[in-house]
């Protein structure tokens, strides 16, 4: 017949009208920037490097290999190696980044710069509200990149829990051997534990 | 001046004109994308169709040239930007064969659902922006997008991005399904159920899309097959050729899912076709979700960095949402590819476009342009 | 006794004093105030900035209302910044539309240019000259009230195609001459589709038809009336040139139609033009179908007159906008197949069914009944026959089959 399914139509609509006054699957607005959404866990947006403790420039884990500045898609990440060595979590000395720049509207925030680093020093943060007037802020340094371990883990508490147990084995590790080493009789090599 | 340029002083304004050529621009509320058609009229009828493209064109494969192999990853994902997964896996596979990578069995299925997922919503969609182009004002669109916020939550919990998931490697997955994931992408798949029944009812026994569908738009099966169309939209015009049958790459020889067909080839035929194959992804989806095995996500041998495969080529192919996506690759055992060539699925699509208008008015034009499915960042690259 | 040319006079004096006369008895307390000779002028100057005032607002409140509706039919809210509940969003947009620049293409025919969105907007606002509002509040009672309505609303449709020529724009053209097809295969439904109430009612005066459908007996409520109340609104939403008759202007296909070469104040005036031509027309189908000013039943006679109009003037307009939300739009051939070959077979057979039902009139049941079931067996039996006319049986059937 015709226009029966006119009507159903009709019905559909008018299921949602009304359903948007009681349903909240039928009315998924949410009000930016009154309300906002939790990002999830696993969501990433802009790079960020990683230090430990309060220090930035001494705390800071990155060790300028420019693995990261190598594997960059879009090549966005500039590295200057400092000549000046500072130790890591291990004592080892290693070196540091003079300048670290990314250019963020460049970015394509594709994480693959926080996959291959081998020092997790350099992460996926979550901000987004990144618009600015002046295209020069747009290039990050070094002191605008660099977040405190606590922000990591605030962000990402599933994969900072687990990077901060596995150095802290690594460290535990690393004592134990020493340890090891310095109570061996002089001369010979102590045998591994 | 003049006489160098004999047409340089315009044509009177008359009635009597026998043809009239119309660019619907770049600049279009219907045209999916940058997306330029020089329609020449003989008063209501099309005559010709010249569609103009690379509006959109960012040199995809040039890029990819310059770069590894891994670093080409993110930049399929902007390819046909609403299914990002699929074009991952197209890549992926192309390289696995280049490279004879093995990938295990929970990647494969990994894949399997991701990629189903991503039909479903490519589909629906496709019918909401349908329905936008013959004026139903968004509605269905609407109700389309609210479906794959869903989606869209289940692959920012996988991958980190919603639409960009850069999620395939080489060899595998990036990283594992996080917990409860499973469970998530369940009720998303009964929720999907549910709409496709709502939102049939809204669409297909319309008797306005009907009217506005049925005889437009007809692609003969023989006209298809030489012009290399691929996807549903061959599905639709009657010959059987689904690449996950074909091919039987991944795991898809362990699902007994069906390949719906059409008789005509019109525009109702190509919409419909997308609801029934939405529908058969239903099932392996389920299917997927419960049989999926534990174990290792990527390839041991696999490497991330200095990947360099042996020289080579290959060609991978997969049954993306919009038709044949094929990856073609030149290893001369470096690390960036040799040559990196996309076979985009829309491009191909769109140059029986022509053939499809000619005899139609300038109103069926849209929607037979709406039914063919292109993405810009696909048809341009 | 009723005078076209005496507003004052009243129908009835019965509900002196009550809400239900209150605009009645205000518009002659002010207008006892002006010297004897100028009392009727300045009534009629009363009236006609009261029609301004309600129907401008109604139009605001309109835009506004719509935007929300079809929002929460998508899922989403409309527009909600500008005042509470965005509900000063039509003062934003009345702002926006007065402050662009008002371009007219060099080449275009200035005069008609300047006059095509007054030729729309003036005669409409003339027909609401004859609706009757309420009990006692029509502003002119004309013995020919609907044939003036009719005679007006035609008359705007000059400016479509004034429109479209003055712009000298090929586009524009083949667009004004699309919309001048349309709103003239559409008028033959609406005038055929209110013949059965001049007929059963035997007057073409307004108030005439609201007095001949007392509470309980509103046209609406037969079987000739529902036919024609449907038609009647298919046909006013194709004159207002509204979804899914919306050809002419969500022509986003090629062109926007004969409004292309438009901006600013004109194109605002064209939109208040359109928005008042539905209004008009969705009065005059509550007073032809719906009993007007009356009450559904007698028990509820207490509530205004006017109220009760207003109520049904607002469910009609948000079935409009329920039709907007859900059609796509017809193609032209497909509107004009529409109108010829459904509308106006079923919309004269329906004169012919109410023919019969005027002439068992004095039936008792269980002629009642049969009645009933001869007039609505014919009715449906039209529409079902004519409705299989109107698929294309050149198509094959759609069959889907899965490959093996």
């Amino acid at each position: 017949m015709l226009g029966r399914a006119i009507i159903q139509g009709f019905i559909e609509t008018g299921r949602n009208f009304v359903g948007s006054y009681y349903d909240p699957e039928r009315l998924t607005t949410v009000q930016y920037p009154e309300q906002t959404l939790p990002p999830d866990e696993h969501a990433r947006t802009i790079p960020f490097l990683v230090y430990d403790g309060d220090d930035p420039s001494q705390g800071l884990r990155c060790t300028a290999c420019t693995i990261c500045e190598l594997e960059c898609p879009p090549q966005c990440i500039s590295i200057v190696k400092d000549t000046v060595k500072k130790p890591d979590y291990l004592g080892k000395m290693q070196l540091q980044p003079k300048v670290f720049d990314i250019d963020i509207s460049v970015c394509m925030d594709c994480g693959i710069c926080a996959e291959v680093c081998p020092f997790d020093s350099i992460k996926m943060d979550q901000v987004f509200a990144l618009s600015t007037g002046d295209r020069q802020a747009l290039l990050l340094h070094k002191e605008q990149l660099a977040k405190s371990n606590l922000y990591f883990r605030q962000i990402h508490p599933g994969e900072a829990a687990a990077i901060d147990a596995a150095r802290a084995e690594q460290k535990r590790k690393a004592e134990a051997k020493k340890a090891a080493i310095a109570s061996a009789p002089s001369g010979f090599p102590s045998p591994l534990p | 001046m003049t006489a160098l340029f004999p047409q340089a002083t315009p044509a009177p304004f008359t009635l009597d004109h026998d043809l009239l050529e119309v660019s619907m621009g770049p600049h279009h509320p219907s045209t999916h994308g940058v997306f330029r058609m020089n329609v020449t009229l003989d008063g209501e009828t099309v005559v010709k169709l010249t569609p103009v493209f690379g509006y959109l064109h960012r040199n995809h494969e040039k890029i990819a040239e310059q770069n590894s192999f891994l670093a080409a990853i993110p930049y399929t994902d902007r390819l046909d930007y609403i299914c990002s997964m699929t074009n991952n896996c197209a890549y992926v596979l192309a390289v696995e064969k280049l490279a004879s990578l093995q990938v295990p069995e929970r990647a494969e299925y990994i894949r399997v659902i991701v990629s189903e997922l991503t039909r479903l919503f490519n589909h629906t969609c496709l019918a909401g922006f349908l329905l936008q182009d013959m004026g139903a004002l968004g509605t269905p669109l609407m109700y389309a997008f609210r479906e794959r916020e869903h989606v869209l939550d289940l692959f920012e919990s996988l991958s980190g991005s919603r639409m960009m998931c850069n999620f395939m490697r080489f060899g595998g997955c990036r990283c594992d399904l996080p917990a409860g994931w499973i469970e998530q992408a369940a009720t998303v798949t009964d929720r999907y159920s549910l709409f496709l029944d709502e939102f049939e009812a809204l669409l297909t026994d319309n008797e306005i899309v009907r009217a506005r569908t049925e005889g437009v738009g007809v692609l003969p099966a023989d006209l298809a097959v030489n012009a290399g169309v691929t996807g549903p939209m061959l599905r639709a015009s009657g010959v059987n050729y689904d690449i996950r049958k074909v091919d039987n790459y991944g795991v898809y020889g362990r699902f007994p899912f069906r390949v719906p067909l059409g008789e005509h080839g019109d525009t109702f035929d190509r919409y419909m076709i997308r609801i029934l194959e939405a529908r058969e992804s239903l099932a392996i989806l389920r299917q997927a979700l419960r049989e999926i095995p534990d174990g290792p996500v990527i390839d041991p041998k696999a490497k991330l960095r200095n990947f360099r495969p042996k020289p080579g080529e290959a060609y991978g192919r997969i049954e993306a949402p919009k038709g044949e996506l094929g990856f073609f690759l030149i290893s001369d055992g470096g690390p960036n590819p040799y040559r990196f060539r996309i076979r985009p699925p829309s491009l191909i699509n769109l140059t029986i476009l022509e053939d499809m208008c000619r005899g139609h008015t300038i109103a069926d034009v849209v929607v037979i342009l709406g039914s063919v499915d292109i993405v810009l960042g696909e048809v341009d690259r | 006794m009723r005078s076209a040319r005496n507003p004052l006079a009243r129908l009835s004096t019965e509900m002196d004093g009550s809400i239900d006369q209150i605009f009645v008895s205000t518009l002659h307390r002010i207008a006892s105030l002006a010297p004897p000779a100028a009392q009727p002028l300045v009534s009629m100057l009363l009236i006609i900035a009261g029609i301004m005032v309600v129907f401008g607002s109604c139009f605001a409140l309109t835009t506004i209302v719509e935007r929300k509706t079809l929002g929460r039919m998508q899922n989403r809210y409309g527009p909600n910044r500008v005042g509470p509940f965005g509900f000063f969003q039509p003062i934003a947009d009345g702002i926006k539309m007065l402050t662009k620049e008002d371009i007219v293409p060099f080449s275009a025919d200035k005069a008609l240019h300047f006059l095509a969105p007054l030729v729309l907007t003036v005669p409409v606002w003339l027909a609401f000259a004859v609706l009757p509002v309420g009990r006692n509040m029509a502003a002119i009672d004309l013995d020919a009230g609907i044939l003036f309505f009719f005679a007006i609303g035609s008359a705007s449709e000059l400016s479509v195609f004034m429109a479209g020529w003055s712009s000298q724009n090929k586009y524009s053209l083949i667009g004004a001459m699309r919309a001048i097809a349309q709103m003239i295969s559409y008028e033959v439904p609406l005038l055929l589709a209110a013949m059965p109430v001049l007929m059963l009612s035997g007057s073409l005066s307004l108030a005439d038809i609201v007095q001949a459908q007392p509470p309980g007996h509103w046209f609406l409520f037969t079987p000739w009336g529902l036919a024609g109340f449907g038609m009647f609104l298919i046909a006013a939403t194709a004159e207002s040139n509204r979804s899914p008759f919306d050809l002419p202007e969500g022509e986003s296909e090629i062109i926007a139609g004969y409004l292309t070469e438009y901006s600013g104040f004109k194109y605002a005036l064209f939109f208040l033009g359109e928005y008042l031509g539905l209004f008009a027309v969705t009065g005059l189908a509550v007073t032809l179908y719906l009993g007007g000013w009356q009450a559904p039943v007698s028990f509820l006679q207490w509530f205004p007159s006017w109220a009760w109009f207003a109520l049904k003037f607002a469910a009609l307009i948000l079935l409009f906008i329920w039709a907007r939300a859900t059609l796509p739009r017809l193609r032209l051939d497909q509107l004009l197949n529409f109108a010829w070959k459904f509308l106006v077979p079923l919309a004269l057979l329906n004169l012919l069914v109410a023919g019969i039902w005027w002439w068992t009139g004095r039936a008792q049941f269980p002629g009642l009944l049969i009645r009933w079931l001869v007039c609505s067996a014919i009715l449906a039996a039209a529409y079902i026959l004519l409705g299989r006319g109107l698929k294309d049986h050149k198509l094959p059937p759609h069959r889907y089959h899965y490959a093996v």
